[in-house]
């Protein structure tokens, strides 16, 4: 402060910007309008309006279009970064009018794109942008009231999403997942039904609930209450419930530990039973990309290899077990058990793994990812050729491939497979965490930091290189094998570019090198596209925004590794170290010069 | 028999020859120092023993054994350990980890031990750990405790050339290469590493090859000094020998600030 009120006038250009500058407010708004158009003109929002979030009044269709509102809002109002030596500039009322400004401009622009969309016929380039579309943003008034009610609803919004910078920093926390959680509840209602019921508790659907679809008010409070007690007064209670397991005596601890993971084991050993065929087949589903997630984070995450034609040993290993188990096998029809196929299945992927490997041993970065991709999509087409028809199949792939068997129990529909998938997920995820701290893991990171480096200090890169694509390579095939006996027959069409890239995305999106990333990467963005169909249609543009956004603003991932994390926080560590060494000047051991 | 001898090792890149059938020795035990103006070709020349580049003409032997044409890692593995002018570390890796990644060329555990956890994984493991710790702790406390775990890029300037070096001392090598571990170094540091480049030979035994312009730091620990301009030897000698030489003055003159001491 003091520094700040002497220095003032020759350092007039390095003062905070005001709280409400004019110019941001209004950038923002109009950003935020654009991205609502740009979600009603493709049709997002009578899509998703057909799921009722909260009964009479909130779906999820007009919620997706002021969220770009109370986003823009939100960031038009909040404050600007803090400078070392200044108070710190605080969020008040010049926030909200920020926030108001910026809503007003989305509504401006909304109501813009609303006359344009009445005047026009653009039905021929946005099919979407339909009478009914216009209904839906109008809220069934006319056009006139529509717009009074758009630039109000809008300007609400913004206000509301700049308030947030006024809520005291202590109850920001449980109040946004209160509201989070309930819209997610609201969300995900075609999922908790299922649970609750298998649970035996269907009078709390009843209660939750609207037969048609939507939260009940009553289903708001209870969850609301639920919600904010439970953060309110478990918040951070998490890491004091480790560190008291962490003071345990050893014995003790590992007696904790085992029964905890009892307990795990029996959940998830009740998880099918409990959700049922739908969401056990979405489970299997997002476990087989989590298998190859994980493996793509080894060669990835670790090794810093851009692949991406990882799709390709997803395929050798579906193939390979496809032309050894099936009866209908073109070429060779060995009939092997898929247990017995699984050590060929994986030394197929190996060998896969070093014929892809080999020649882009002295390749990095772009040029990596180009040409890998370019194996990816050679793999698709061989399968398909007519040429290799012979051996693969064709178009018309391979089909009966027999069921899994495991002693006298046949693996059969998506409730019992998703036992083996989970066993394989765990099995990779600990190989990967068993591997990341071994003398492989460290010189793949080396190799990751500094080829040349880790060579000069005793790194066979040539090697290194190598394993990092087998191990991942087996991984993947290990999933391609899961995926081919689960579906009972290998397409050359299922392998195709769009996998490879989902599992790049789950990966960045979670976390790069985290395993626990790579798992919420996995259910969030495999899981819940399928769960909620409308999402589907736009799961590409939503996988986008979301790259986009973490690039920008947390390119670490949600679930970042210790690593990553470490290397986020390095300003606090700087200070921290250059604190040590003027301690060391200090109380260092040598006198001055010789 | 040298533990360490070049002859007419010659490397030109394009037109300019950087070095220049260089004929060099070094015995097992020494600390032989090598200086030159800038662009005289020191670093080649450790860049060609340790096999970062190629050699156009020459022989390179360590341990009476030809290493032209050898990839770095084996050389490492054959004992010479080197650090660089431009200290380069593993930024994203942990003190600890950095030095343990130097022993990859002494241990042998793969990813099938990794993952069963075997006694034999394990019993390595521990044993690169303790000895990343134990040569960390070569430098007093100031890479030990709570430093075990920063990330390199955190360090000070300092600490990150005291880490190269630890690193390049945990691979065991016989041969040490140290080139300007000094550079950037306040007086109280360069004396701190000069008397530690002594202990390196007297404690650890390691054969020592230093590229130095600091000439307190040469004065203080050189067996023998090698002077190189335009890549080739022009002297050879104690420092005072060297100190003498008409042609080394020459070489150096128009630079006072390095001849000076
Ligand atoms: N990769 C390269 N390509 C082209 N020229 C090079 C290369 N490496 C070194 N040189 C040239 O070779 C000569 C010797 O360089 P070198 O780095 O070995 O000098 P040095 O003695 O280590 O100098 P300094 O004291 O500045 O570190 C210089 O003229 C340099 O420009
Ligand atoms: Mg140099």
């Amino acid at each position: 402060m003091e520094r700040a009120a002497t220095a003032a006038e020759p350092l007039d250009d390095l003062l905070p910007a005001p709280v409400l500058s004019l110019q941001r407010a209004v950038r923002f708004g109009l950003i935020g309008g654009m991205a609502a158009v740009v979600v009603a003109a493709i049709g997002m929002v009578e899509t998703f309006e057909a799921r009722t979030l909260i009964d009479p009044f909130l779906a999820l269709g007009l919620t997706t279009l002021y969220l770009a509102s109370f986003t823009f809002g939100f960031v038009a109002g909040s404050p600007p970064p803090e400078r070392e030596g200044f108070a710190k500039p605080k969020a008040g009322l010049r926030s909200l009018a920020a926030g108001a400004i910026a809503g007003v401009l989305a509504g401006v622009v909304l109501s813009a794109f609303m006359l344009l969309a009445d005047a026009v016929n653009l039905r021929n380039i946005f099919v979407s942008v339909s009478p009914q579309l216009l209904e839906l943003l109008t809220f069934g008034k006319g056009l006139g009231t529509g717009i009074l009610l758009v630039l109000v609803v809008s300007t609400a919004v913004g206000v509301a999403g700049s308030a947030v910078h006024l809520i005291p920093a202590q109850v920001r926390r449980p109040i946004m997942y209160t509201v989070m959680w309930v819209l997610l509840v609201g969300l995900l209602q075609s999922v908790i039904e299922p649970v609750f019921r298998g649970l035996g508790l269907p009078s709390l659907i009843d209660v939750l609930y609207e037969e048609a679809g939507g939260l009940r008010l009553a289903g708001v409070v209870i969850v609301a209450a639920a919600v904010f007690l439970l953060s309110f007064f478990l918040g951070g209670k998490g890491r004091a419930l480790q560190g008291r397991l962490d003071a345990l005596p050893a014995q003790r601890r590992r007696s904790y530990i085992s029964i905890l993971l009892l307990v795990a084991a029996a959940i998830v050993y009740m998880i099918p039973r409990v959700v049922g065929p739908f969401l056990s087949e979405v489970l299997d589903l997002a476990g087989l990309y989590l298998l190859m997630a994980l493996g793509l984070n080894i060669v990835i995450g670790y090794a810093g290899l851009l692949d991406l034609g990882y799709v390709a040993f997803f395929a050798v290993g579906a193939y390979t077990t496809a032309i050894l188990t099936s009866p209908n096998s073109p070429r060779f029809t060995p009939e092997m058990t898929l247990w017995a196929s699984l050590p060929f299945v994986v030394l197929a992927a190996a060998l896969a793994g070093l014929l892809v490997g080999t020649p882009v041993l002295r390749m990095r970065g772009d040029y990596l990812a180009i040409v890998t991709l370019g194996f990816g999509e050679i793999a698709r087409i061989l399968l398909n050729s007519d040429a290799l028809k012979e051996t693969f199949g064709g178009a018309q792939g391979i089909i009966n491939i027999p069921n899994m068997v495991i002693g006298p129990l046949t693996v059969r529909g998506p409730e019992v497979f998703f036992y083996p998938i989970f066993i394989f997920a765990i099995l990779a995820g600990y190989v990967s965490l068993a591997i990341q701290n071994s003398r492989m893991g460290r010189a793949w990171m080396a190799m990751r930091e500094d080829e040349l480096v880790a060579e000069t200090m005793g790194v066979n890169i040539v090697a290194a290189k190598l394993s990092a694509f087998v191990v991942g390579a087996s991984l993947a095939s290990i999933g391609g094998a899961l995926f081919a006996v689960k579906v009972g027959s290998v397409f050359p069409s299922s392998f195709n570019i769009v996998v490879s890239i989902t599992i790049l995305v789950l990966i960045i999106v979670g976390g790069m090198g985290s395993v626990p990333g790579v798992t919420v990467g996995a259910l969030a963005l495999v899981a819940l596209p399928e769960l909620l169909r409308e999402f589907n249609e736009y799961k590409f543009l939503m996988y986008g925004i979301l790259l986009i956004f973490m690039m920008l603003k947390r390119p670490e991932g949600f679930i970042p590794s210790k690593r990553r994390a470490l290397e986020l926080h390095q300003d606090e560590v700087l200070q921290d170290a250059w604190l040590q060494i003027y301690g060391d000047e200090e109380t260092g051991p040598q006198e001055e010069g010789v | 028999m040298p533990l360490f001898r070049t002859e007419g090792l010659t490397k030109s890149f394009g037109g300019l020859r950087a070095i220049d059938s260089l004929d060099m020795h070094v015995d097992e035990g020494e600390i032989v120092s090598v200086i030159g103006p800038n662009g005289a070709g020191k670093t080649t020349f450790f860049n060609l023993v340790t096999g970062l580049e190629k050699p156009d003409d020459g022989v390179i032997e360590f341990d009476g054994q030809p290493i032209v044409g050898l990839v770095p890692s084996q050389i490492i593995k054959l004992g010479i350990a080197r650090t660089f002018q431009n200290v380069r570390l593993f930024p994203n890796m942990t003190v600890r980890e950095n030095v343990m990644v130097s022993r990859h060329c002494r241990t042998r555990s793969g990813l099938i031990g990794a993952v069963l956890r075997t006694p034999a994984f394990r019993r390595e493991e521990e044993e690169t750990r303790r000895i990343a710790e134990d040569t960390l702790g070569f430098f007093g406390t100031r890479l030990v405790g709570y430093r075990l775990d920063q990330l390199a890029l955190v360090l000070s300037y300092a600490n990150r050339r005291r880490l190269e070096i630890a690193r390049a001392m945990a691979s065991s090598p016989r041969l040490l290469l140290l080139d300007e571990p000094t550079a950037g170094m306040n007086p109280r540091e360069t004396v701190e590493i000069t008397e530690l480049i002594g202990k390196m030979r007297d404690e650890k035994g390691f054969t020592i090859l230093l590229i130095e312009h600091d000439m307190r730091v040469v004065r203080g620990v050189s067996d023998r000094v090698v002077v190189i301009d335009y890549g080739r030897k022009i002297a050879e000698g104690t420092y005072e020998e060297v100190a003498q030489n008409e042609q080394v003055i020459e070489a150096y003159l128009g630079r006072p600030a390095e001849k000076g001491a």
